[in-house]
């Protein structure tokens, strides 16, 4: 099994790149450190959902948007793929606010 | 065919919609991935949502947090269901061990990344070390849920099964084997394509073929398994 094609060129890595993706990597860790935080220190009610909420989001945007390169993808991919995201906002708004209908019908 | 770079340019008069140009700027593979990764998208949402509709028609529990016991009445508070650790027995440490699962799976998100980005300079020996450590990662992940289900099912007395649970309503054991077991699925699913993109770099099939394209795709899908799980951890876990 010897490199069959040794002529093609192996490009010296890219220390600015490699550095950003740590940088994101950082980022995410430190995220889920604060979210940490807060489930310990807060108290529950709507404020601390909406945070770990907003901070999932943010997360998401990273890995979404750095790790699976999305951000630097052409325009028509990029919102091909985050337009339909609205179904899901809309299902999450009407099933859980069904959800709350149902548990006052029933106890 | 499969070209990797930006847009290419219509001819003058052209749209990029008319034909000959990739409008997207992606090979016909990737755009399929990204696609499929919406649909899946939408039935992890699905799943969590319905989670959320279910949870919020059951009473939660309002009293303060260090007087919370185990009932059928309410929703559990998840921070006192997963408060275990292997290795340390008794010691109460909640969430800990589902913090360093999180940990886990970004760490090999990382290695995946690296991996690509390897590919994209056409390192053979660096596209295998970080395909690797991917592997390893997702093993480990694996190996940590598997763990995290034998101590939920086994519990401290009655444990729990999909009639009925020591933690709470049946519904939320429902849920968590459902949800996360569902992810898992997923999970284990990209260990196998990370695996096959492994054999396949090792044996130089990406060299011969002059791209590694390949590892791109894998590797959408896996930070997919990353994202979802970001999600699971927010909203089973923490809320």
């Amino acid at each position: 099994m010897e490199h069959a094609e040794d002529n093609i060129q192996v490009i010296p890595p890219n220390k600015e790149k490699i550095k950003r993706l740590w940088t994101v990597a950082g980022i995410l860790a430190a995220v889920t450190a604060v979210e940490f935080l807060i489930a310990f220190t807060m108290h529950h009610g709507p404020l601390k959902v909406s945070i770990f909420v907003g901070l999932t989001i943010v997360k998401a945007a990273y890995i979404v948007g750095e790790f699976m390169h999305l951000r630097y993808e052409v325009k028509v991919l990029f919102w091909s793929i985050l337009i339909p995201m609205i179904f899901v906002v809309w299902m999450l708004v009407a099933f859980v606010y069904e959800g709350m209908a149902i548990g006052e019908l029933r106890f | 065919m499969a070209s990797t770079t930006g847009v290419n340019v219509p001819a003058p008069g052209r749209s990029v919609w008319d034909g000959g140009v990739s409008p997207m700027g992606a090979s016909y593979g990737k755009l399929m991935m990204w696609f499929f990764l919406l649909s899946d998208a939408f039935t992890f949402s699905a799943l969590l949502i319905t989670y959320g509709l279910v949870r919020s028609s059951h009473p939660a529990y309002t009293g303060s947090p260090e007087d919370f016991v185990f009932s059928q009445e309410y929703w559990p508070i998840p921070e006192k269901v997963f408060e275990a650790v292997p290795f340390f027995h008794g010691w109460e440490a909640p969430l800990v061990f589902v913090g360093i699962m999180t940990f886990i799976l970004i760490m090999s998100s990382v290695t995946m990344v690296l991996a690509v980005e390897a590919g994209h300079r056409m390192d053979r020996d660096a596209v295998e070390k970080w395909m690797l450590w991917t592997i390893l990662g997702g093993i480990t992940f694996l190996s940590c849920q598997a763990w995290e289900w034998t101590h939920f099912i086994h519990g401290t007395g009655v444990g729990a099964s999909l009639s009925f649970n020591e933690y709470g309503p049946p519904d939320f054991a429902a849920f968590f084997f459902f949800i996360t077991g569902f992810h898992g699925f997923h999970v284990f699913s990209g260990v196998c394509l990370n695996f096959m993109v492994y054999y396949n770099t090792v044996t130089g099939v990406y060299q011969r073929r002059g791209h590694y394209e390949m590892v791109e795709k894998v590797g959408l899908y896996w930070h997919f398994v990353d994202l979802v799980w970001v999600f699971v951890f927010t909203f089973f876990y923490l809320v």
